[in-house]
C-alpha cells in the first residue's frame, strides 16, 4: 500500500520523463506560436520584433491561401475515394481462396513500404514522362498523342501517385475486417435467394463500415500533410500547391519564418477541424 | 624486455602513429557545397592534385541547383557552419556580402591576378567594391541554332542580334512535326533560376521590368502582357510538347538529340552541344546574340556566374582560400585545357582566357564574350529599376517571389490559365510579398 511519502517519491521519479515528454511536445508548438507573432526574416537581419496578428491576416488574405486549401481538400478527398472504393474491391478479391495467396497479398501490400520520395520519382520518370515514360509508349502504341501528365493533369496525377501508395493500407485493414465476416450469414442469404449485389450492400458493406471509418480517419490525418510527392513531381506548380507546400514556400523559399509559422498554426487548426469532424462520424459508427 | 611487452609497446606505437596520421589528414579537410553542373563535376576529378600539392583534403557535397540553394541559404542564415566553401551565384553574393556573412576576398595572392577577372563578373560578385566570391565560370545566354536546318528553311541568321519577329518566323519555318523537329526550344519549367530566368531576360528585351522605382510590381503593364503572349504563341506554334516542364537539362538533351532548330540558353551549353561524344548535331551548330524587340536596344540575354565563397566563421579560412585560388586560377584552366581540350575549360571568368589565341579558335568563344559584355546588371531594361541583376532582382525576397510567379507562368504555358490570369496572379503574389517584407 502506497504511503503519502512513497507516492510523492514516485511522482518525483516520474517527473523527468513527464517533463521531457511535455517539453518534446510543447517546445516546437510554443516556438511556432512565438514566431508567428514576430517579423522574422533571416535574410534581412533576423528577428525584428512583434507584429501582432499581421502574419495571420497576411497569410489568410494572400491570393495563394484559398487555392491551397482547396487543393489540399481535393487531393485528400480524391485519394480517400479511390483508396476506399478499390480497397473494398481488392479486399473482397484477396479474401477469395486462390493459388499463391500469400505472395499475391505481399505484392499488393508492397507499395506501402516504398518511400514517398522514391515512389514519386518512379512515377514521374518511369510512368508519366511524356517522351520516355511507359504511359507515353502505351499512348503512342494506340496511336494517341502522349499526355504530359504532370503539367496537363497535375492534380489527378498526384492523386494517382498518392492513392497507389495508400491503397495497400486501406486494403490491409479492410481485408482483416472482411475475414471476420461470418460466412454462414452469407450462405444463408445466398440460400434465401439474395443476389451477389444485394449480399454486398446489405451484409458485407455494413460489416465493413467500422473499418472504413478507421481508414478514413487515419488516412486523412496523414494525407493532410503530403509533401514529398508534390516536391518531387511538380514543385507546387500547375495548381498542386497544398497548404503544407505553401508553408514550405513561405519559410524556405521566401525566407519568412513569421509568415510561415502563422501558416503552420492555420494548418494545425485545419487538421483539428477535420479531425473533430471525423471523430464525430467515427464515434457514431462505433456506438452502433 | 619480454616478447609480450615488446608487442604491447609496438601496438601502442602503431596506434599512436595511426591516430596522428588520422588527425593529420583530417585536421585540414574542407567541405565544399557545389552544384551538379558538368564543370563542377570535372573539377572534382582534379581535386586529388590539389590535395597532393597542399595536403588539404576536400570533401564534396554535390547537389542539384534548387536544393543547393536551400541548403546553403539555410546554413548561412542559421550559422550552421556545415561548409567551408559554398558555390553561390551573382544573386546571393552581393546580399550575403553586405550582411557580413561571407569572408571578403581582398587579400588574394599576386599570382592569382584578381584584375584578370572579367569586370562584369567581378562587379556582380562584389558588394560596395569588395569581392566576396571568385567566379568559377561565368555565363550569359545566346542563341544556339542548327545551321543545316536554317539553310534548309532558306534563312540566314542576321549579324548582331536578330529580332524576336525573325526568331518566331524562323522557328515556324524550321518546325517539322512529322520528323519530330521543333523550331525552338526554351525553358518553361517553374523556378526562378529556370523558366523564371529566361522569361525575365526576355521581358527586358520587350521593355518590361519587375518593379518600378517604388517597388510596385509591374505585371499589369502592356510590356509584360506582350512578352508572355509572344512567348506562349511562339512556343505553341513551334515548341516541343510539354515545354512547360522543360528546364536547362531537358532542352539540352532535346537539342543534342537533334530535336530543336534553335535554343536560347546559357552560353556554357555551347561546349556540350558541340561535343561530338554527346551531341548528334555537333558539327552544325551556329551561335548568335540573344534577340531583341524591334525598336528596343536591350537584348534578351542574362548574366550569371557560379562562384566560390567562404562563409564567415569557418575554422578553415586559409585552407578554403587556397582552394578557391587553385580552382579559379589560370593554372586550373590550363590544367583542364591540357587534359580535355580548350573547348572544355570553364568559360566566362577571366579576360586572359579570351586573349589566348588557342581559346579564340573555339567556335563559341567570341559569341560568349560578346553576350557577357552586352548584359548590364545596373540597367537591365529600358526603364529605370531599383534593383541590380539582369534575370533577377538582387533582393532577398526575389527567389521566393519569382518561383511562385514562374509557377503561374508555367500553368499558362500548359494552357491551364490565360496569360491575363497568370499576370494578374503574378501581380498579386509580388505585391503581397513586397508588403510582407516591408518595401511598400
Amino acid at each position: 500500500m502506497a504511503t503519502k511519502a512513497s507516492r510523492s517519491a514516485a511522482r518525483l521519479m516520474m517527473a523527468p520523463a513527464v517533463i521531457l515528454l511535455l517539453g518534446w511536445m510543447l517546445v516546437p508548438l510554443t516556438m511556432t506560436l512565438w514566431f508567428s507573432f514576430r517579423t522574422y526574416l533571416p535574410l534581412r537581419g533576423g528577428d525584428q520584433g512583434w507584429t501582432g496578428f499581421d502574419n495571420y491576416v497576411r497569410f489568410v488574405t494572400s491570393s495563394s491561401f484559398w487555392p491551397a486549401v482547396t487543393t489540399t481538400l481535393v487531393i485528400v478527398a480524391g485519394v480517400l475515394a479511390i483508396t476506399i472504393v478499390f480497397g473494398v474491391l481488392l479486399a473482397i478479391l484477396l479474401d477469395q481462396p486462390m493459388w499463391g495467396q500469400g505472395i499475391v497479398r505481399i505484392l499488393v501490400i508492397a507499395p506501402f513500404f516504398v518511400m514517398p520520395t522514391v515512389s514519386a520519382l518512379v512515377w514521374k520518370n518511369i510512368f508519366m514522362d511524356p517522351t520516355n515514360g511507359l504511359f507515353a509508349h502505351l499512348w503512342r502504341f494506340f496511336g494517341a498523342d502522349p499526355v504530359s501528365w504532370l503539367s496537363d493533369a497535375a492534380t489527378p496525377s498526384i492523386i494517382l501517385i498518392v492513392s497507389w501508395q495508400w491503397l495497400p493500407f486501406a486494403t490491409l485493414i479492410l481485408l482483416t475486417a472482411i475475414q471476420s465476416l461470418d460466412s454462414e450469414q452469407l450462405e444463408a442469404a445466398e440460400m434465401d435467394g439474395a443476389s451477389p449485389l444485394a449480399r454486398f450492400f446489405h451484409i458485407t458493406l455494413p460489416h465493413l463500415s467500422r473499418a472504413i471509418t478507421i481508414v478514413l480517419l487515419i488516412q486523412t490525418i496523414f494525407l493532410l500533410a503530403i509533401f514529398a510527392e508534390i516536391f518531387v513531381t511538380t514543385g507546387g506548380a500547375f495548381g498542386t500547391r497544398t497548404l503544407s507546400y505553401l508553408i514550405f514556400q513561405r519559410v524556405l523559399e521566401s525566407q519568412n519564418i513569421g509568415l510561415g509559422s502563422a501558416g503552420g498554426v492555420y494548418a494545425i487548426i485545419l487538421a483539428n477541424i477535420v479531425a473533430i469532424f471525423l471523430m464525430r462520424i467515427v464515434g457514431k459508427n462505433l456506438d452502433t | 624486455m619480454s616478447l609480450n611487452s615488446t608487442l604491447r609497446a609496438a601496438t601502442a606505437l602503431g596506434l599512436i602513429a595511426a591516430g596522428s596520421a588520422y588527425a593529420d589528414s583530417h585536421a585540414t579537410t574542407i567541405t565544399i557545397a557545389t552544384v551538379n553542373n558538368g564543370d563542377m563535376i570535372r573539377m572534382q576529378g582534379y581535386t586529388d592534385r590539389f590535395t597532393e600539392e597542399t595536403g588539404i583534403g576536400v570533401e564534396w557535397v554535390t547537389l542539384e541547383e534548387n536544393v543547393l540553394r536551400q541548403r546553403v541559404t539555410t546554413d548561412i542564415t542559421t550559422k550552421g557552419g556545415q561548409f567551408d566553401i559554398m558555390t553561390i551565384g551573382m544573386y546571393e553574393t552581393p546580399i550575403w556580402g553586405a550582411n557580413g556573412w561571407l569572408v571578403a576576398l581582398d587579400d588574394l595572392s599576386d599570382d592569382y591576378d584578381v584584375d584578370d577577372i572579367l569586370p562584369a563578373m567581378a562587379n556582380g560578385l562584389s558588394s560596395d567594391g569588395t569581392l566576396y566570391a571568385a567566379p568559377f565560370y561565368g555565363e550569359s545566354s545566346m542563341i544556339m541554332y542548327r545551321t543545316d536546318l536554317m539553310e534548309k528553311a532558306g534563312l540566314e541568321m542576321p549579324e548582331g542580334s536578330p529580332t524576336w519577329g525573325f526568331i518566331r518566323d524562323a522557328a515556324a519555318k524550321m518546325t517539322d512535326r512529322d520528323n519530330d523537329i521543333n523550331g525552338i526550344c526554351l525553358r518553361g519549367k517553374a523556378g526562378w533560376g529556370e523558366g523564371g530566368a529566361l522569361i525575365t531576360a526576355m521581358a527586358n528585351s520587350f521593355g518590361a521590368r519587375w518593379f518600378d522605382e517604388d517597388w510596385n510590381a509591374q505585371f499589369d503593364t502592356a510590356a509584360w502582357n506582350e512578352t508572355l503572349t509572344f512567348f506562349t504563341e511562339m512556343m505553341n506554334e513551334s515548341g516541343p510538347a510539354g515545354y512547360a516542364t522543360n528546364g536547362f537539362n531537358e532542352n539540352l538533351s532535346l537539342f543534342q538529340q537533334g530535336k530543336c532548330g534553335m535554343w536560347i540558353d546559357a552560353t556554357v551549353a555551347a561546349s556540350f552541344v558541340t561535343n561530338p561524344n554527346d551531341s548528334t548535331v555537333a558539327d552544325s551548330v551556329g551561335f548568335a546574340l540573344a534577340p531583341h524587340k524591334d525598336g528596343i536596344d536591350k537584348n534578351g540575354n542574362w548574366l550569371w556566374a557560379w562562384a566560390l565563397a567562404i562563409p564567415a566563421g569557418t575554422q578553415k579560412e586559409d585552407a578554403a582560400k587556397q582552394f578557391i585560388e587553385w580552382a579559379t586560377s589560370k593554372d586550373y584552366i590550363e590544367l583542364v585545357a591540357e587534359n580535355e581540350g580548350w573547348a572544355n575549360v570553364p568559360p566566362g571568368a577571366r579576360t586572359s582566357l579570351y586573349e589566348n589565341p588557342e581559346y579564340q579558335k573555339v567556335p563559341f568563344a567570341q559569341m560568349t564574350l560578346d553576350s557577357i559584355l552586352t548584359a548590364d546588371p545596373n540597367n537591365p531594361t529600358v526603364d529605370p529599376v531599383p534593383y541590380t541583376g539582369v534575370q533577377f532582382a538582387a533582393i532577398p525576397e526575389f527567389a521566393g517571389v519569382a518561383t511562385e510567379v514562374s509557377q503561374e507562368f508555367s500553368a499558362a504555358y500548359a494552357g491551364q490559365q490565360s496569360v491575363d490570369e497568370a499576370l494578374a496572379k503574378a501581380q498579386d503574389i509580388t505585391n503581397e510579398a513586397m508588403e510582407a517584407a516591408g518595401y511598400r
